[in-house]
């Protein structure tokens, strides 16, 4: 494709000097200085990281807001060009940093479009696995976060310590808690262990209760009702033209989930529901994630209850690293190994968009190769920066005190939005 | 394509006016109180860890990713050869190696070579388990450390007397150089 290139004109004198008034007059509406330019954030707890708000209010009524982020940005796109495909994915931990396994699945997926593989039956109901219990946990810590911004704090502790088993999973599964850096290109590093298998079954079990539990704390309770009913209203329309996604979106009563509308993962064989909201507020999409939760154990069931046999990484032939035993003992492996770790995977040319049902949203990959095994240019399209974007839209017309309420609702976090 | 709408329960009067809402609360709170009262008394295993005095280490599996370390064989051979391949796949660039010959009195001549310095910085290092994977010769491995602290930037940096002091000796090993005459 050729670039496609746009000029633009130099302003001349009056035209600048128009717009130097335009902004003038923004700024001097408020003559009698009665308005307020608040900064909230980048340090504040309602912000759930280094988010700042530039607020202006007027009285407690919030009337202009601009979200100012980028003061996490760590150059991951930049990153991702200096390095093989495989190296990247332990950066991947580190964009939604309260779902690893998600993003990590994600971002191996979008390689592998790009190659052509496909994973064996085994490997793609494990990667199904990560993805529900990524789901789980992010919506746990959600659930309970915003409760706790909105005031109540023991649901918060509750979702939390169910939280924690999650990540005691994923040790038992990965080798660390957190950053699990679990996948490679065409497979991850270790298949399911059955004291893994077991533990699952045992959280799959325990966690329901827990849904129940907060269901019963926070749905009819009137407090949190009044901080969230008919708060943060966001119509379909808006949530469409700001190109939302995740629950986000599904709360808006737009129904798109990316594993029922481009199933991949054998997504479709497994049974389970979407759940949209009706209206589109703070409420709805608490309700929303509620759902999916309770959506995903039922996923995480049926991947249990049929789990096939078989390997979980594509054919060593095509190029991945070859099994450590053999590299030990063998020559020829052994060359061949070295020349796979230097010179990394051999993607064909190409360019490929992949977008992941995260947690948090879409989470898209955009590569493009050149060839050879570093990408050329690699863009991550993160749910929770687009998600964001909203906020100076919604935030008006709102008291201050809405803020935590809308911000606990939207659900985003730092890690990926900056990136 | 199966969608529910999510519904929104209807509030009967006395959940309006905080009464039944405030009663289950308690109730539930109550309980949890309670019952981590019992396991405090009991002391079965609670909800917190008291972190410095217990450790979750127990639990670790064997594959835990902590802090990577060089180990030796059952003789005391360095096990590296400086192949440069971890230095070169590590993706933070923590590892930095200098390679040295082994002389040829050694008894372990035939191997030919060993790091003269191998340093893994620990404050870059983000315990992937990358040098681990690539590592043809079953000499880095990634141990079930996790508490590295130091109070200055050189005590950070692991060299190789420091890793192998944390690696210590793994037996049970492939040992194609014991086998090759
Ligand atoms: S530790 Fe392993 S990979 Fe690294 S230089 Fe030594 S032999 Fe090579
Ligand atoms: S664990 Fe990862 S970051 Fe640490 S030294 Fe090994 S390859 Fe480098």
């Amino acid at each position: 494709m050729p670039p496609v290139t746009q000029e633009y004109e130099a302003p001349d004198a009056a035209t600048k000097a128009a717009r130097q008034l335009e902004t003038l007059e923004e700024t001097t509406t408020d003559l009698v200085g009665e308005k307020l330019v608040l900064n909230m954030g980048p340090s504040h707890p309602a912000t759930h990281g280094v988010l700042r708000l530039v607020l202006e209010l007027d009285g407690e009524i919030i009337t202009k807001a601009d979200p100012d982020v980028g003061f996490l940005h760590r150059g991951d796109e930049k990153i991702a060009e200096n390095m093989h495909y495989n190296q990247f994915v332990p950066y991947t931990d580190r964009l939604d940093y309260l779902a690893p396994l998600a993003n990590n699945v994600a971002y191996a997926m979008a390689v592998e479009k790009l190659l052509g593989w496909e994973l064996p039956a085994r490997g793609q109901a494990i990667r199904v696995i990560c993805c529900e219990m990524a789901r789980i946990s992010s919506h746990l810590l959600g659930v309970g976060v915003f409760a706790m911004d909105v005031g109540a704090m023991s649901v918060f502790l509750y979702t939390f310590y169910e939280r924690e088993k999650i990540y005691n999973l994923s040790e038992l599964l990965t080798g660390a808690r957190f950053t699990t850096s679990y996948t490679r290109i065409g497979g991850q590093i270790r298949d399911l262990t059955p004291d893994f298998i077991a533990g699952l079954k045992k959280f799959l079990d325990e966690v329901v209760p827990v849904i129940d539990e907060t269901d019963a704390l926070l749905s009819k309770n009137a407090i949190f009702i009044n901080r969230t009913q008919d708060i943060g209203f966001i119509s379909k329309e808006d949530a469409i033209a700001y190109g939302m996604s995740g629950p986000n979106l599904r709360a808006s009563g737009v129904d798109f989930d990316l594993r029922k509308a481009h199933p991949y993962l054998g997504y479709e064989k497994y049974d389970f529901d979407i759940p949209i909201g009706a209206k589109g507020d703070c409420y709805d999409r608490y309700l929303v994630r509620m759902e999916e939760m309770r959506q995903s154990v039922r996923i995480l069931k049926q991947v249990l209850a049929n789990l096939p046999e078989g390997p979980i990484n594509v054919a060593e032939s095509k190029g991945l690293l070859p099994k450590k035993e053999k590299v030990l003992m063998k020559m020829e492996e052994l060359i061949h190994h070295f020349i796979i770790a230097t010179q990394g995977i051999d993607v064909p040319p190409g360019e490929v968009y992949f977008g992941h049902e995260n947690p948090k949203g879409e989470l898209g990959f955009y590569i493009h190769s050149k060839g050879g095994g570093v990408p050329y240019r690699l863009k991550i399209r993160s749910p929770s920066f687009v998600n964001l974007s909203i906020l100076s839209k919604l935030l008006p017309g709102h008291m201050l005190s809405d803020i935590p309420a809308i911000l606990g609702s939207l659900d985003f976090v730092m890690g990926e939005c900056d990136r | 394509m199966a969608t529910i709408t999510v519904q929104r329960p209807k509030l009967a009067w006395h959940e309006k006016w905080f009464i039944s809402p405030f009663i289950k609360g308690m109730k539930l709170t109550l309980a949890h109180a309670i019952k981590n009262l019992f396991l405090l008394i009991g002391r079965k295993e609670k909800t917190t860890m008291e972190y410095p005095e217990q450790k979750w280490d127990s639990h670790l599996p064997d594959y835990y990713r902590g802090a990577p370390a060089l180990v030796t064989d059952e003789h005391g051979r360095e096990r590296c050869v400086s192949c440069q391949l971890c230095e070169f796949i590590c993706p933070p660039k923590a590892i930095k190696i200098i390679p040295g010959e082994i002389p040829s009195d050694d008894p372990w001549a035939k191997v030919e070579k060993r790091p003269k310095e191998f340093d893994i910085d620990m404050i870059r290092c983000i315990y992937c388990g990358m040098c681990e994977e690539v590592c043809p010769e079953q000499a880095i491995f990634l141990r079930k450390d996790y508490a590295i602290t130091g109070t200055s930037r050189a005590e950070m940096l692991h060299d190789k007397k420091r890793l192998y002091e944390i690696g210590g000796k793994r037996v049970g090993l492939v040992n194609k150089w014991n086998e090759l005459k």
